[in-house]
């Protein structure tokens, strides 16, 4: 019995090769896309940044989809939920940093 | 390069008499406890029962003892503190001269909030949470052991800064620059770093093993929103311990590259920037100050339903209001830094966060009241010490609600004003709800209730001393005195230093009152005996077990299908209810690979220290040595065998029933 | 309504087993959010101190993209690797599941490899991390990066020999799945790396 359930738990969460190659794929189109972007400057500067920040969040969604398989199924739901919450305390955290320790820098004249 | 790297006997303070007294009662004491132990053969009893156990309750108690121990020797330095400021008015300078009094005041802060409340905490949290929720033990055992290793590991290097080298002489927050090698060239902020990140992992470790347990292992039919409150707030506590501690474990190892390495995160030269420090280390630390409380929150709850023989007032707005505390600690920390200069805008969002945490706050009280309300309240020690919190604490937060204010924090910063504030917060909130659960779960923990004539009298004196002591400090910081001073020149302050001493001396005798209820208890434990496991009438699931409860919690797991299970079933006359078979039970086995990787990060930890790099590879190699062998350890794990579930279950059940006819 | 029923209930006692697995996974998890947290306050600490070259070079003078778009390929190749790896596992493929295993080593090692040279070139030209706060976050958090994958590539090792010795049971595979979450994790993480560091630096 207890083989048959860790068998069933083992299914629902590890992908198939074919899963792993789309993930593969996109994966490399979006590291290429920002690295050619950068190495030849074909943007302007704030296009290029807004450019390869989007790559990377649509990056990391694809990695948490096609290697980590995080979804919101039944089974993966708490995995999903503590990397949301993960997620928007890493958001509050760095954000509130950075604006904290900016606007020290302003008001002091720093650099 | 010398082998011992810094370390050499010029290590040790001869020059003290103080220390060098403390040390040879420390030294007397420690030999009279091997000796009983030896006379009485307890060492088999002590390694097989309690130091390799990966019993939860057994964890428990021994986090609550090593939390005792560090009260005494955070109380001690907290006396010491007090006494030197009674003495060292219009200009005399005392008996601690300077190096020494910044070594108790930093120790003080780290022993108390690290190696005293928490350990209380997580020793309550071992104890009840996995019986609550109608499980065998936490998801995964042995790490418990190793959490509880991992904080003795960190106890046991701040202790032997006492006796070797000495400790950060930089306050409990370790600030740089004066933490950085320039100005703090000793080994003191070094102990200071070491005992935090070996126990900080340890906490981390718990947390994630908690937090795994409530939600992986709840007794079938549990619900979330029938969890119990304090199990719950436990869990949101738990919460902030994975979010919030590596936090504290990044900024600590930056600090420890730019000691140990020449980096430059918060160096006056080369670009650092030492407010990255403070804003991480508060960042961590907001968090962790409701880490402390929110558990005390649920033990009030549990306690007021209880002894009001009633349901608790809006448990699911008490577990809301958990959650938004939780969550608002995220976004008030830079309140510890108003002053720093980030400007109005940065100011007026923390402080208005900080307002609104408030709220919550109060919801929580008022449900508390409720509770109460047309209730019959008995009013016993633990509901002594949760009214004793509901007064006290209401004042520190609204003394908190004062300096949320950045103009107001601008004159009151690190005055007076705001030790007595945190005091006023966390012994008013923190410590009664630690010493609430103490005196609540005492007899389940052990099968005898606490003295209550003592109970009562430690209570009134920690109450009553903890007045005394502390609001001489709100008026010393009006009077503009800072935090920290060694000795002072200002005959207007005498009075108020006079009387804050007589309170900590009356905190003392709430403290011996503590240790003598403990001992007459443990003297008479057979006239106190609880042979029902539910000494109080209580509503969950934690007394339907005996007392204390057996080795495997339930002999079946229970069904649950409402907040107050043991309550619902007491009226239904299913609980105690006789069982004709019994299934075997699967335990894990004890383990010594928790103490023997404690044991080799603490040398670990002292060879960083001490600079003796080949002691810190052997002791780091060690650990992970230890760790692999226990992964492939594959005898972990026994069943109990039906007839002794039998044995066991009746001869329960046949107190109970004694206890009913 | 609720009832404490302490009656049996055949077949349901063995909880304590049939989900271990899982159990275990959910936990590896939750420790992967903590490691996410640990590197969100050096990123911050990065993003703080980035500017702060105390007269030394900045991002822009030593960061060698295409040195770094290889490395990034590497890792991502062992990424796939390691799926294959463990998709060999729950055909419970031992050979399959070790070659696999020995690829995704390579690729990581290639990676550790590349970084270590990469700090010794810096170190070498004097920009070690004692130089400047920019120098000292960046070794700090590509090095954390770094330890990690290191520590991922011992663990893979001590798999190995697992895989060997005990085949593929249920614990095995368990292990195997947490070491898959912590390597496509340490992916993610680099992917932060590359664009907050690299990237952004030069552009």
């Amino acid at each position: 019995m207890s083989d048959m359930a860790n068998q069933a738990a083992h299914d629902d969460g590890h992908g198939s090769a074919k899963s792993y190659l789309i993930g593969f794929v996109l994966s490399i189109i979006l590291t290429a896309i920002p690295f050619w972007a950068v190495m030849t400057h074909q943007l302007s500067k704030p296009a290029t940044v807004v450019l390869v920040v989007v790559m990377a969040v649509v990056q990391i969604i694809v990695h948490l989809k096609y290697f980590l398989h995080l979804d919101f199924t039944p089974h993966g739901k708490e995995n999903a939920i503590a990397f949301i919450f993960s997620a928007v305390i890493i958001g509050l955290v760095v954000g509130l940093s950075i604006w904290i320790i900016y606007s020290a820098n302003a008001l002091m004249m720093y650099m | 390069m010398s082998l011992l790297g810094k370390l050499s006997l010029d290590a040790v303070p001869y020059h003290e008499p103080i220390i060098m007294v403390t040390l040879a009662a420390i030294a007397v004491g420690g030999l009279a406890l091997l000796a009983i132990l030896t006379k009485y053969k307890a060492w088999g009893m002590l390694w097989n029962n309690w130091i390799t156990s990966v019993d939860h309750k057994r964890l428990g108690i021994m986090y609550i003892v090593v939390a005792m121990i560090m009260l005494v020797r955070g109380f001690a330095d907290a006396i010491m503190m007090r006494t030197q400021l009674a003495l060292a008015t219009n200009g005399a300078t005392g008996y601690l001269p300077p190096e020494h009094y910044d070594q108790i005041f930093s120790a003080h802060g780290v022993i108390m909030i690290i190696f005293m409340a928490m350990p209380f905490m997580i020793g309550l949290m071992n104890i009840v949470v996995p019986l609550q929720i109608g499980a065998r033990d936490v998801a995964f055992p042995f790490l418990n052991n190793l959490s509880f290793w991992l904080t003795a590991s960190g106890a046991v290097l701040i202790n032997i800064s006492l006796g070797v080298g000495e400790f950060a002489r930089t306050g409990w927050v370790a600030y740089p620059p004066l933490s950085e090698l320039t100005y703090s060239p000793g080994v003191g902020v070094d102990y200071y770093i070491w005992a935090l990140q070996i126990s900080g992992l340890g906490t981390l470790l718990t947390g994630v093993n908690f937090l795994v347990t409530v939600f992986k292992m709840r007794a079938p039919g549990m619900k979330l929103m029938q969890i119990p409150v304090f199990t719950w707030a436990c869990t949101w506590a738990n919460i902030l311990i994975v979010a919030s501690f590596p936090i504290l474990t990044a900024t600590l190892g930056l600090l420890t590259l730019d000691r140990y390495l020449d980096f430059h995160f918060f160096t006056n030269e080369a670009g650092g920037n030492a407010m990255m420090y403070i804003n991480l280390f508060w960042a961590w630390g907001h968090p962790e100050v409701y880490i402390l409380v929110l558990p005390a929150f649920g033990i009030f709850s549990e306690i007021v339903a209880t002894f009001s023989s009633k349901k608790l007032f809006g448990y699911t707005s008490m577990i809301m209001a958990n959650g938004a505390i939780s969550i608002l600690g995220f976004i008030v920390w830079l309140h510890h830094f108003f002053t720093m200069g980030s400007g109005a805008n940065v100011n007026a969002f923390f402080g208005v966060m900080t307002m609104i945490i408030a709220v919550p706050t109060g919801v929580k009280l008022f449900n508390w009241i409720f509770t109460m309300f047309r209730g019959k309240v008995r009013i016993t020690v633990p509901m002594l010490w949760t009214l004793g919190a509901m007064t006290t604490f209401t004042i520190g937060g609204m003394t908190g609600v004062l300096l949320a204010v950045p103009g107001a924090d601008f004159v009151l910063h690190n005055s007076l004003f705001l030790i007595a504030h945190f005091h006023n917060t966390i012994i008013g909130g923190a410590v009664f709800g630690y010493l609430a659960g103490f005196s609540y779960w005492f007899p389940k923990a052990t099968g005898f209730k606490l003295n209550a004539k003592y109970g009562k009298a430690a209570f009134w004196c920690w109450q009553i001393g903890f007045y005394v002591a502390f609001m001489p400090l709100y008026v010393l910081g009006f009077l503009g005195m800072t935090r920290r001073l060694n000795h002072t020149d200002n005959p207007d302050w005498n009075i108020w230093l006079y009387i804050a001493c007589v309170g900590a001396f009356i905190i003392l005798l709430g403290i011996i009152f503590q240790f003598t209820q403990l001992y007459v208890s443990i003297r008479d434990r057979k006239q106190n005996l609880d042979t029902t496991g539910d000494p109080w009438g209580a509503r969950t699931l934690e007394w339907s077990t005996a007392s204390p409860p057996q080795f495997y919690n339930f002999a079946k797991t229970p069904e649950v299908h409402s907040i107050d299970a043991f309550m619902e079933a007491k009226e239904n006359g299913t609980a105690y209810a006789k069982q004709a078979e019994y299934a075997p039970i699967h335990m894990p086995k004890n383990t010594s690979a928790g103490v023997l990787m404690g044991a080799a990060l603490t040398v670990m930890g002292f060879a960083l220290i001490w600079h003796i790099w080949w002691l810190a590879i052997v002791g780091f190699v060690g650990t992970i040595g230890i760790f692999i062998v226990r992964a492939y350890n594959t005898d972990v794990d026994y069943y109990v065998q039906p007839d002794e579930v039998k044995r066991i279950e009746e001869a329960h059940l046949k107190n109970v029933a004694e206890v009913a006819a | 309504m609720s009832t404490l029923s302490h009656t049996m209930d055949a077949g349901a006692h063995d909880e304590h087993h049939h989900d271990t697995g899982k159990v275990t996974l959910f936990g590896f998890w939750l420790y992967l959010m903590t490691d996410c947290l640990l590197f969100a306050s050096v990123f911050a600490t990065y993003a703080v101190l980035y500017m702060n070259t105390a007269g030394g070079v900045s991002g822009h003078d030593i960061f060698e993209l295409d040195y770094v778009a290889v490395e990034t390929a590497a890792l991502l190749l062992s990424s796939i690797t390691y799926g294959f790896a463990m998709l060999a596992a729950h055909k419970k493929n031992v050979s399959g599941t070790l070659g696999w295993l020995v690829i995704t080593f390579i690729f990581g090692a290639v990676f550790i490899g590349m970084e270590i040279n990469e700090f010794h070139h810096l170190i070498a030209q004097g920009n070690g991390p004692d130089r400047s706060a920019f120098l000292s976050a960046f070794f700090a958090l590509v090095g954390m990066h770094g330890l990690h994958v290191t520590a991922g590539l011992i663990w893979m090792a001590i798999m190995m020999l697992e895989v060997i010795k005990r085949g593929l049971g249920n614990r095995t595979l368990t292990r195997l799945g947490c070491l898959s979450m912590f390597w496509h994790f340490l992916d993610v993480i680099w992917i932060c790396v590359f664009t907050v560091v690299y990237l952004m630096g030069v552009i």
